[in-house]
């Protein structure tokens, strides 16, 4: 009797393992940035390149950092959704406007909507790299004091924003 | 034969190029040779089965030059691959670190190897040991030497 379960065991469990790693996604690497201080940057804004902007000008509330490029196609397709939740005055965005050219930006937001509270350049992908990035756009929710709470890799969608991100947002906002 | 040969040296010429290829540096040969040697350690992690010396995306350039400016800071190899592996996760290096969540990536596979020994050298000693268990009846001894041809019987004499 054993003789015959065992190997149909074993293969249950190889399938067991299969089924579950089918449903992983390879490009969701685990940022350890999630619950540690935002990296501090001070870069030029992007639409007054002569002022700065730093991450300590957003303490004291729940914002979002979203990484963005006008050569990024995914970029447009989560584009709508952060209009949206601009309009709606949900939280405060900021843009990381990530190895773009000035213009090209600033001709792609007149083009699909700003939704950014301001963007600032980071023309080398130097605070990109600060930051982990690795696929554009990403979108990182900043709590309070300054921690990052959480990390979305690629366009955020309706599904994600509405159970993860808003939720997030309102509870850190309660802190 | 011959031309298969020259075949085979031609498809491996570019990996062997390649191998050795890193962005033109400033670095004297010494620190240039470290930073290879790092970028052979990390993951590019937008192609992800590449190492970032191989890739030519554009993070894997950038990160490239990140590391060459870090060992012009004057900056040890510990501290480098550490300040990958605080932005971009374990996932960055090529060689995961042997941690309580990696044990079974570590492990598994010796693990497997003695299991499937194990259960091998059982089996071989059950069947020995089922064998020798009994010896042949008459009647079984008989057959056999029928079969073996070394028996006396009615059919050897045919």
């Amino acid at each position: 009797m054993w003789r015959y379960l065992a190997p149909l065991a074993a293969f249950l469990v190889l399938a067991g393992f299969l089924y579950v790693g089918l449903g992983l996604n390879p490009r969701e690497v685990p940022s350890p940035l999630v619950d540690k201080p935002a990296p501090a940057f001070e870069l030029a804004k992007l639409a007054q390149p002569d002022q700065t902007f730093s991450r300590d000008d957003m303490k004291g509330k729940v914002w979002m950092l979203n990484v963005w490029a006008s050569w990024c196609t995914a970029c447009r397709e989560e584009h709508p959704l952060l209009v949206d939740i601009a309009r709606q005055g949900t939280v405060p965005i900021v843009g990381l406007n990530y190895k773009d050219k000035p213009e090209a930006a600033k001709q792609w937001l007149a083009q699909w909507g700003d939704p950014y509270k301001l963007s600032v350049q980071d023309p080398v992908g130097r605070t990109g790299i600060e930051y982990g990035v690795y696929g554009v756009p990403e979108t990182f929710v900043i709590d309070k004091n300054g921690v990052i709470r959480f990390k979305q890799i690629g366009p955020i969608t309706p599904k994600v924003w509405q159970e993860k991100m808003l939720p997030l947002i309102r509870q850190l906002e309660q802190a | 034969m011959k031309r298969f040969l020259l075949v085979l040296m031609l498809a491996a010429g570019p990996a062997l190029v390649a191998a050795n290829q890193a962005a033109p540096t400033d670095l004297d040969p010494v620190a240039n040779k470290r930073a290879v040697e790092l970028s052979q350690q990390l993951r590019c992690l937008v192609c992800q089965n590449q190492t970032i010396a191989d890739s030519h995306a554009e993070l894997a350039v950038d990160l490239k030059n990140q590391i060459n400016e870090q060992i012009r800071a004057g900056r040890s190899d510990r501290e480098i691959i550490d300040f990958m592996v605080q932005r971009y996760g374990d996932f960055v290096l090529y060689k995961p670190p042997f941690k309580a969540e990696t044990v079974l990536l570590w492990v598994g596979p010796v693990a497997l190897l003695v299991l499937g020994m194990g259960a091998y050298f059982l089996q071989l000693r059950r069947r020995r040991t089922r064998i020798d268990e009994r010896p042949l009846s008459e009647a079984e001894r008989l057959e056999a030497d029928r079969l073996l041809g070394l028996g006396k019987t009615e059919d050897s004499s045919k």
